[in-house]
């Protein structure tokens, strides 16, 4: 039988589960709200351009109503409950997330053009986790810190990103409520949904009123939200640029403080690396969530024994990755998540060409409406080049090599991030060695982008402070007065 | 595509020169109520139904393929091995599934394991050779790719999987790792290898997923049974099943479906 050119069909998820309401209100004390700012936002699905929702844009004054919400609840109910009611209401809310996982994930997928296959296999059970994890410590305060006398802090404003809108949700409000704290949690304005959704679920486990605050909006609500001076706490993902923002807002407060920032991470593969795997490695590294991913191994470094034969798998195996609606199942990389993270990620990809490096783009078709971007390699990069140092949070990955272990751990470091890092090889001791000498929150070895709850996940230098997971992540929402 | 790249199978004690004969039938007229079907790729007999397979086969175009080497275990002296080989040759066998010596493979002894496999390539003067692993005795898939490694270099035209007498058999990481020993091979020389994974695969749906690999890692040049082939005996059916599925949107049942 003769070659045939062979192709998968569409395979798509169907939307009929989730019901999306034309226009969303603030979720304050347990009720919808309008809000007093009276304004509303557009959020759009970026796959397609198409508008899905109008939702409430809250001003100062909503700001103020669900931080005095939050306090209340504070006071005269969630710090009144033992450790073991508070778990009882997360486990309730784990199960109920975890029953609406499908609609869960499909909405994730419009709001945010994250592949469905990420959105229900990756983002939605980790959140779920998350719940179902920390809903275990909420009675195991004083076993989790013997002889420290946790106490809770009081309100924590929470600010989330766009690329994991659920996920992050989850890191964020889960050790919080555990620990004994009430929240009001602005998500990204791009991906406000599933935040929403979330709210619906806190209505339908009997959350006590207040206990969670939803306000939805654009940088403005959160730099209300951070400046709002009855809170106890900021808890903040997003950019470096922003996080320096909040942490001089904090300044002369008795704000706790944690920042989860940017990152440039090192994926390093040694000559003795199992190469198919290594490979797989760095696309699931840089294109996971179209790199979108704080920390996405955009810097590889290759050691030059092996540079072409990994540069040529590597191009190859590009070929085979799928781009496109990120409704359907075979799709590897769906959209970009805001028209101006494409403009931003095709600015740098001009900068890489102007700064001199190689380009590798597969030859694959982009769907005509939407934000998509095809997966980049760029060799012959410098060290010193913009796309080398600058994080670019698209699939835009930097190709380095180098000859010595010192040389790789010396161009790894030199960055002003330090949040992961990735290292490939076959002997244990390289592992140890190499990841010793990182200054990186996390190093992966022998794979990547792996998140469990009870793993702690945070940064060096300007990718941010403070853990998030695991027993590290209850410290950031406790004090310790004696 | 998938009915083109089996190679229809019968490995038993028990079989008859009748029981060779309807198969070989089969191979021929897999579903004469369904039009425009293609032929399977080959039957996979024991040598001393060669014969009979091939007068039955006659001008089809079907290859007859045979097992050799003291199959399934490959536990016989060398002499024992030519012998098996040459016979199954001598009665026109197309190409030959020979096995290898696990033992002396477990014990290191790389050598003798190339050295039977280049003397059998030697005997093969016109027929392919696949070389067969038993992979579900090889414990590691290190150990895999080191075979796979030795055996394309010794000279195999295909590397198969399994006897289908050992479980687990063609598993996809086992499949995986060859396909990507096939890839180093072919990157490096340009030369291509066939692939042949056999034992399990006996529904529609695996056999989607196992080309999907194959067109994933090595390419759409390997998507025709010149360079893959599926070792299966039930298969065949499922396939007929669910193509008739695809053409009257109803499932038929399975007494629809000569079993041989």
């Amino acid at each position: 039988m003769s070659n045939t050119t062979w192709n998968l069909d569409p395979s798509l998820e169907s939307t009929a589960l989730v019901q999306i309401k034309p226009q969303y209100e603030l979720f304050i004390d347990g009720k919808w709200q309008a809000p007093l700012s009276k304004t509303y936002f557009d959020s759009i699905n970026p796959a397609d351009e198409t508008h899905l929702a109008k939702i409430a844009w809250a001003n100062q004054a909503d700001v103020d109503l669900a931080v005095r919400a939050a306090r209340t609840a504070y006071t005269n109910v969630w710090s009144q409950l033992s450790g073991a009611e508070r778990g009882k209401y997360l486990f309730r809310i784990a199960r109920l997330m975890q029953e609406k996982a499908r609609e869960l994930a499909v909405l994730e997928t419009l709001d945010g053009g994250k592949p469905i296959r990420e959105a229900r296999d990756v983002d939605v059970p980790l959140a779920c986790n998350h719940f179902f994890y920390y809903a275990g410590w909420a009675d195991k305060l004083l076993e989790a810190f013997p002889g420290q006398n946790p106490v809770a802090l009081g309100v924590a404003g929470q600010i989330t990103p766009w690329n994991f809108p659920l996920l992050m949700l989850a890191w964020k409000i889960a050790p919080a409520l555990a620990c004994g704290n009430t929240v009001v949690l602005k998500p990204a304005e791009t991906t406000s949904l599933t935040a929403l959704k979330f709210a619906e679920i806190c209505q339908e486990a009997g959350l006590p009123p207040g206990v969670v605050n939803i306000v939805t909006g654009y940088g403005d609500t959160g730099a209300a939200l951070v400046a709002h001076p009855d809170l106890d706490k900021i808890a903040f993902t997003g950019s470096t640029a922003v996080g320096k923002q909040i942490q001089k807002a904090c300044i002369g407060t008795t704000k706790k403080l944690t920042l989860e920032l940017g990152g440039k991470s090192a994926n390093i593969i040694l000559e003795d690396a199992p190469i198919d795997q290594a490979v797989e490695g760095v696309i699931n590294a840089i294109f996971f969530n179209q790199g979108h991913v704080c920390c996405a191994g955009s810097r590889l470094f290759v050691q030059e024994s092996i540079a072409t034969q990994v540069l040529d798998k590597l191009k190859f195996r590009l070929q085979s990755i799928y781009v496109g609606n990120p409704l359907d199942k075979n799709t590897d990389i769906g959209a970009i998540n805001s028209k101006k993270q494409l403009q931003t990620i095709e600015r740098y990809i001009q900068l890489g060409l102007e700064e001199g490096a190689e380009i590798y783009q597969p030859t694959c078709e982009l769907p005509s409406a939407g934000y998509y971007c095809k997966p980049t390699l760029f060799t012959d990069v410098a060290q010193s080049a913009r796309i080398a140092q600058e994080e670019i949070f698209g699939p835009v990955l930097t190709i380095q090599t180098f000859r010595t272990i010192e040389e790789v751990v010396q161009k790894a470091n030199n960055t002003p991030y330090g949040l992961a890092a990735g290292i490939w090889t076959d002997k244990g001791a390289r592992i140890f060695g190499v990841s010793q000498q990182l200054q990186a929150g996390v190093v992966w070895a022998n794979t990547y982008n792996k998140f469990d709850p009870a793993s702690p996940f945070g940064g060096y230098k300007e990718s941010g402070f403070g853990r998030e997971g695991g027993l590290h992540g209850l410290r950031a929402y406790l004090k310790f007065p004696n | 595509m998938a009915l083109s790249m089996i190679d229809l199978t019968t490995l038993e004690g028990k079989d008859t020169p009748g029981k060779v004969r309807q198969l070989c039938f089969k191979a021929q007229h897999l579903h004469d109520q369904t039009s425009d079907l293609p032929k399977v790729a080959a039957v996979c007999v024991y040598p001393s139904m060669v014969g009979i397979a091939k007068k039955a086969l006659g001008d089809s175009g079907i290859k007859v393929a045979s097992v050799s080497t003291a199959f399934p275990s490959g536990q016989a002296p060398f002499s024992v091995k030519k012998d098996d080989t040459l016979f199954a040759l001598e009665n026109g066998a197309d190409e030959i599934d020979m096995v290898i010596s696990r033992g002396r493979f477990l014990a290191g002894d790389y050598q003798f394991v190339f050295d039977e496999i280049a003397a059998i390539k030697e005997l093969c003067t016109s027929a392919r050779l696949k070389v067969i692993f038993e992979t579900g005795e090889l414990d590691s898939l290190d150990q895999v790719r080191k075979i796979s490694d030795l055996a394309i270099a010794a000279g195999a035209d295909f590397i198969k999987t399994s006897t289908g007498k050992i479980q687990p058999a063609a598993t996809f990481p086992v499949v995986l790792t060859m396909l990507g020993a096939i890839k180093d091979h072919f990157d490096k020389t340009g030369q291509m290898i066939g692939m042949k994974p056999a034992g399990g695969i006996s529904s529609s749906k695996l056999a989607l997923q196992h080309l999907l690999l194959v067109k994933e890692v090595l390419g759409e040049a390997w998507l025709t049974n010149e360079w893959y082939r599926f070792g299966a005996s039930s298969l065949a059916n499922d396939l007929l099943l669910q193509y008739q599925k695809h053409l009257t949107g109803k499932y038929q049942s399975a007494a629809y479906f000569s079993i041989d």
